[in-house]
Formats: structure tokens, C-alpha cells, sequence
């Protein structure tokens, strides 16, 4: 314990670093944006839905770029919805995560090869900050995910940003 | 309930040369081939006829049949020809309980077919998807545009046998 809080009788006060401060409340309210793609979306609902309670991380689904913090990219990125995607993305106010869930927003998944019409990849608009494997993944895949990138968070600093 | 021999009769009285053949012993049903130029007159009557009643459109499909040949000409050289586009209807009458097949075909060089929308209001998008994929192209359709490909899509037909991906769409990467 350090000389402040000795000098205000032990209570009622924590004494912490602007950037500890800032990077806790950031990480502990992660508003997603409530965009889905395909069946990876419905894991992500069943993520949200009581059983597994996204919202006990601070994650709730807001229905507008401008209120968003993390985009979840839930499902399969075709060359058409790439562009909005892009765009999306661009509407978010800084600071923005992006999490990639399922092998389709990964790398393209099964369409690899002869997928015509999908992107390989959503990192190949926007950047990537975790990537969760699976076809679709569990939502306990998920919830590493976000853990993840609560990770990431708690050790941004001020002077750089690292995500 | 009508067999498919029975309404190939029947369209033959009624429509002559424009009923081109019936196909039976095939894998799956049989069917009948009609000119690509008349299927909307053929489809008009289908609907209408008290004894048919085709009143649903159950589903509207685009094939690459992939069926070229080659052959010289006088000069030795060789040419691609006689490869098709084909459209199949699968109709069902719901009072009747009956089902038929028809299939049109038109050369790739021009594949024109009319739009059976004005019959089932229901082939707007299957004629639009038929577009998309394959590049057949139905006259008198309403809004014939893309509707799975994104609209500045230059690359041609994806399902075409002899399809080529681009490299790149608006600046990203198309291939792995």
C-alpha cells in the first residue's frame, strides 16, 4: 500500500495508472457491432444468448458502427460483402478491434480453391486482431477469442498502440 | 393427373414444330425439349389449360451443357461448334397433382430464351440467377440484372466450364 491511500484511512480509494485505468474500461465493455454472416453467426448468437452470456464480459450487440468497439466478422466473406465490410470498419470511431472468427473469415475455409465468389481471408481488407479457428467454433472458441483480445488490450500503452 | 406422354401430345396438336421432342428411359424423368423462342407461348398454355393447370413453378435451373464438337472446315482448320445453354422448368400443378419437366436449348453464341415471369411472377429471380451463373440471356424479362455476383462483376459467368477467376476485384485478391 502506498502513502496516499495509508493517508486517506485504507478506504474508499485505488490508486492506478491512467493507462491501466483507461485499458480496463476499455477491455471490460467491448460493444460489438450486431452484423453476422453466415452460420458462424449463429454460433455467435448462441454465444450472446443466456446459456454462455456474452454480456458477463461486458459484450453486448449495438446496432451501429458509430456505438461499436470490436467487429465480430462471423462467417463466410464473399468479394461483394468485402467492400462493406470495409466500409463498416471505416465507420467505427477509434479505438477498433476485429475479431475473425471460423475458417471462412480466416483464410476462406472450404471455398479456398474453388470459392469464386469469397475473399481469402478478411485480413485482406482489414486488420485482424484475433483469430478464432473452427467450422463454425464453439462458443467456448469464442469466449477464448475475446479473452484474447482482453489480453491484448490490458497491455496497450498511451505512447503506442499495439493492436 | 396427366402423364408426361399425354401433355406431349397434347402440345404437339397445339404447338407443332415448336415442341421439339420427348425424352424418355432418361436417369431421372422425362422431359420435353421446346424452342427457346416459344417457351413462354408453351408455359402460357400450361397455365391456363383446364386440364393441365401448371400453376406453380416449382423451380427454374441454367446448365452449361459443355457439349461442344470439333470440326473442320474446307481450309483444314477447326472450329468449336454446336455447344449449348440449357434451361430446365420444373412445373406442378397443386389442384391437379401432377409434374412435368421441360428443357429449352440455345447455342452459346447467343443464348436467348423468352421469360416465363409474366406466367409465375416466381422466375423473376431464377431467371436473374440463370443470368448471373451462367449467361443466359431471357427476353422480355423485367429487370434482367445480376443478383448473386456483385453488379460490376467483369470476369463473365462463374458457372461456365470454361470460367476463368480473375486476379483481382476492385483491388484485392481473388485467388489463395
Amino acid at each position: 500500500m502506498g502513502l496516499l491511500d495509508k493517508q486517506l484511512d485504507d478506504g474508499n480509494i485505488v490508486i492506478t495508472k491512467v493507462e491501466d485505468l483507461l485499458n480496463w474500461a476499455r477491455l471490460s465493455s467491448l460493444w460489438q457491432m450486431s452484423f453476422g454472416l453466415a452460420c458462424c453467426a449463429i454460433e455467435m448468437m448462441a454465444t450472446s444468448a443466456s446459456h454462455y452470456d456474452f454480456d458477463r464480459f461486458g459484450v453486448i450487440p449495438r446496432p451501429s458502427p458509430r456505438q461499436s468497439d470490436v467487429i465480430i466478422i462471423s462467417g463466410t466473406v464473399t468479394l461483394k460483402m468485402a467492400l462493406r465490410i470495409k466500409r463498416l470498419y471505416e465507420q467505427m470511431p477509434d479505438p477498433k478491434y476485429v475479431i475473425s472468427m471460423g475458417s471462412c473469415s480466416n483464410c476462406g475455409g472450404p471455398y479456398w480453391e474453388h470459392g469464386y465468389h469469397v475473399l481469402k481471408g478478411v485480413d485482406r481488407v482489414i486488420p485482424v486482431d484475433v483469430y478464432v479457428p473452427g467450422c463454425p467454433p464453439r462458443p467456448e472458441a469464442l469466449l477464448e477469442g475475446l479473452l484474447k483480445l482482453q489480453e491484448k488490450i490490458r497491455k496497450e500503452t498511451m505512447v503506442k498502440k499495439s493492436a | 393427373m396427366k402423364s408426361t406422354e399425354e401433355i406431349f401430345n397434347l402440345l404437339k396438336d397445339k404447338f407443332g414444330d415448336a415442341v421439339i421432342e420427348l425424352k424418355v428411359d432418361q436417369p431421372v424423368e422425362s422431359y420435353i425439349v421446346i424452342n427457346p423462342l416459344e417457351i413462354d407461348k408453351v408455359c402460357k398454355f400450361l397455365f391456363d389449360n383446364e386440364e393441365l393447370k401448371f400453376d406453380n413453378l416449382m423451380n427454374l435451373s441454367g446448365v452449361d451443357d459443355d457439349n461442344e464438337k470439333k470440326e473442320k472446315d474446307e481450309n483444314g482448320n477447326e472450329k468449336i461448334i454446336g455447344r449449348t445453354l440449357s434451361v430446365y422448368y420444373h412445373l406442378e400443378s397443386t389442384s391437379l397433382r401432377h409434374k412435368l419437366t421441360l428443357k429449352v436449348s440455345t447455342l452459346i453464341e447467343n443464348p436467348e430464351v423468352c421469360s416465363v415471369y409474366e406466367i409465375w411472377k416466381c422466375a423473376d429471380w431464377h431467371e436473374r440467377e440463370a443470368y448471373d451463373l451462367i449467361g443466359i440471356k431471357f427476353l422480355n424479362h423485367p429487370d434482367l440484372r445480376r443478383i448473386l455476383m456483385p453488379y460490376d462483376w467483369e470476369a463473365g459467368y462463374p458457372l461456365r466450364k470454361d470460367y476463368k477467376n480473375p486476379e483481382f476485384y476492385q483491388g484485392m485478391k481473388v485467388p489463395y
